[in-house]
């Protein structure tokens, strides 16, 4: 009875909800499809008369070099951090030894890290590598600072693997290498998939290794979109075609896989 | 026998790489930046002379630096304190056999895909005192100057700053909450699908009220999840950089500025890498107090 009274406000309450978060997705849609001289303060919650597309053609050649570095960067830096994630988590699962468990807590502290207190000696390091300004550098520093969240996500993801599996290989003479790639890789496609989507989501959308670690043209398109956004020469319009077009990929993924990517979260909040 | 030793050696082989990466880019490098914060290495050129606590003693007489204790402290707890009591709010609602659920769900999650740099950008516009939402409100004879405020509220005169809540920040607060609520509202979701349903079936049988259900039984199982939610949420909005970046920069009086922005600025455009090494410091001391008890009873729970 009780329940049946409140239903149309959890309702009312759910949808007043809704409008906070689509006003920003409905300014932006709208303003990205407005030719340049319909852009003024008074219309701005208006539908465009007509839709005009210039806006995204002009943000995309601006972005367009940058959003390449991006996946150069992305698919590499998510598939080397997945794959080591993967080996840490099997050991530090299934083959515990003395102290393990102090080198994961050890290993997981650097995913809470500022990291702005190993930026100076990244820097340092970078340039005297020559990676300095590099996707190559780039991808290197995501996939050693990536190493705690995907460690963290195989080992809960093989804690759920029953051990018995494991000890019946074993009796049957399979060894480390054997258990790992006969039982535990083929069991953890899914694994893969979460973290792969996880880290290909954070890494895209990452700011400040991006903005302190590369220039002008080897920049990913977050910090590309920062400029453009920063300029006072750019129009709103084309600001947010620019914003759209950035975050499509990652936005994408969601629409797709989006029940993976929330098990990723998950997956991440340490206990998982 | 030998066969265990082998593998062994093999599961040696497969992390000790991780060990060691992790080892000299987190431990060792924060050294390195510890050595830094305590240098004269104060322009382009390293200069690793002793200084002291010389650059931590200058940061805290710094009005720039107060003011961004001030905003750190005040954005923490009103982020904190939003996206916790939102996120379970949204996530009961969700929880009660509603129509749409997935549709709701989905909505209210699809920002935490996206990057801080585009909802910097796109709230800007929005709360932008003469565009965006101003526009609307300005029908009901309201117009907030937003992040263009430089008034703190409720101030009292603490070193060299004014103590209080400073009205840009609320600005922030909104972009950041409407972007990471999703976060501890998917959490929640997962902790009151955990709950068993013989509990609240019991519960229904002695006769208690869905009010009283809530009261008594879920909301006290849901209290773990509140401790992880407000830990995660604290480290995040500690190291805030990107958003703040992208939607105001440090503001006029630093209203909006924040440790972790001053320290890039410091470094790469002061090119003061003591005194930035020494702020990044001090943004990890204050994480890591947060984020080392919960590590460690995380571990010990299992």
């Amino acid at each position: 009875m009780a329940k049946r009274l409140t239903k149309p406000l959890v309702y009312v309450i759910l949808i007043a909800f809704s409008l906070f978060y689509l006003m920003p997705v409905y300014v932006l849609i709208v303003t990205s499809l407005k030719p340049f001289d319909q852009i003024s303060l008074d219309t701005m919650w208006q539908l465009p008369s007509t839709i005009d597309l210039s806006s995204y053609s002009t943000a995309f050649s601006k972005l367009a070099p940058n959003i390449m570095n991006s996946f150069y960067l992305v698919i590499p830096a998510t598939l080397l951090s997945a794959l080591f994630g993967s080996l840490n988590g099997y050991v530090l699962s299934k083959w515990k030894f003395k102290g393990s468990e102090l080198v994961f807590t050890a290993i997981l502290f650097g995913m809470f890290i500022p990291y702005q207190s190993i930026l100076i000696p990244l820097i340092v390091f970078l340039r005297d590598l020559g990676l300095y300004n590099s996707i190559p550098g780039l991808i290197f520093t995501h996939v050693v600072y990536g190493l705690p969240i995907t460690t963290l996500m195989f080992r809960n993801f093989y804690a759920n693997i029953p051990n018995s599996m494991l000890e019946s290989a074993k009796i049957d003479g399979a060894n480390f290498l054997k258990i790992y790639g006969r039982i535990m890789f083929p069991l953890s496609i899914s694994g893969f998939v979460v973290v792969a989507i996880w880290q290909f989501t954070n890494i895209w959308n990452e700011f400040l290794f991006a903005v302190s670690l590369t220039q002008s043209d080897q920049q990913p398109v977050m910090v590309a979109l920062q400029n453009l956004a920063g300029s006072q020469v750019v129009q709103w319009n084309v600001q947010m075609a620019g914003a759209l077009l950035a975050a499509l990929p990652t936005l994408l993924v969601y629409i797709l896989v989006g029940k993976y990517f929330v098990r990723g979260l998950l997956a991440g909040s340490v206990k998982g | 026998m030998i066969k265990g030793s082998s593998d062994r050696i093999w599961s040696i082989i497969f992390i000790l790489p991780s060990i060691i990466l992790i080892g000299i880019f987190v431990y060792g490098f924060i050294s390195w930046t510890g050595y830094v914060s305590l240098s004269e290495w104060r322009s382009l050129v390293p200069d690793y002379s002793f200084a002291g606590f010389e650059n931590y003693l200058n940061l805290f007489k710094d009005f720039r630096f107060q003011a961004d204790i001030r905003n750190t402290i005040f954005f923490t707890i009103l982020f904190i304190g939003a996206v916790a009591i939102m996120g379970q709010l949204l996530a009961v609602l969700i929880d009660q056999n509603i129509k749409g659920e997935s549709v709701f769900r989905n909505l209210f999650l699809f920002p935490m895909a996206l990057s801080f740099v585009v909802t910097g950008v796109v709230w800007q516009w929005l709360l932008n005192p003469s565009t965006g939402v101003n526009l609307l409100l300005e029908k009901i004879g309201l117009s907030p100057k937003w992040y263009i405020s430089t008034e703190v509220l409720f101030g009292i005169p603490i070193g060299k700053i004014e103590f209080g809540i400073p009205v840009a920040i609320i600005a922030i607060v909104i972009a950041a909450v409407w972007q990471m609520t999703g976060f501890s509202l998917a959490m929640y979701l997962a902790g009151l699908r955990g709950i068993p349903e013989e509990l609240k079936e019991a519960a229904r049988i002695d006769g208690a009220s869905e009010w009283k259900l809530y009261r008594k039984v879920i909301f006290p199982q849901l209290r773990p999840i509140t401790m992880s939610v407000i830990i995660i949420m604290a480290h995040i909005s500690l190291k805030i950089f990107d958003l703040i970046y992208a939607m105001t920069g440090p503001g006029a009086n630093y209203v909006t500025d924040v440790p972790a922005l001053y320290m890039f600025e410091k470094t790469f455009r002061a090119q003061d890498y003591a005194s930035g090494a020494a702020i990044a410091m001090i943004l990890l001391i204050s994480v890591a107090v947060f984020i080392i008890p919960y590590l460690l009873m995380n571990r010990r729970e299992d």
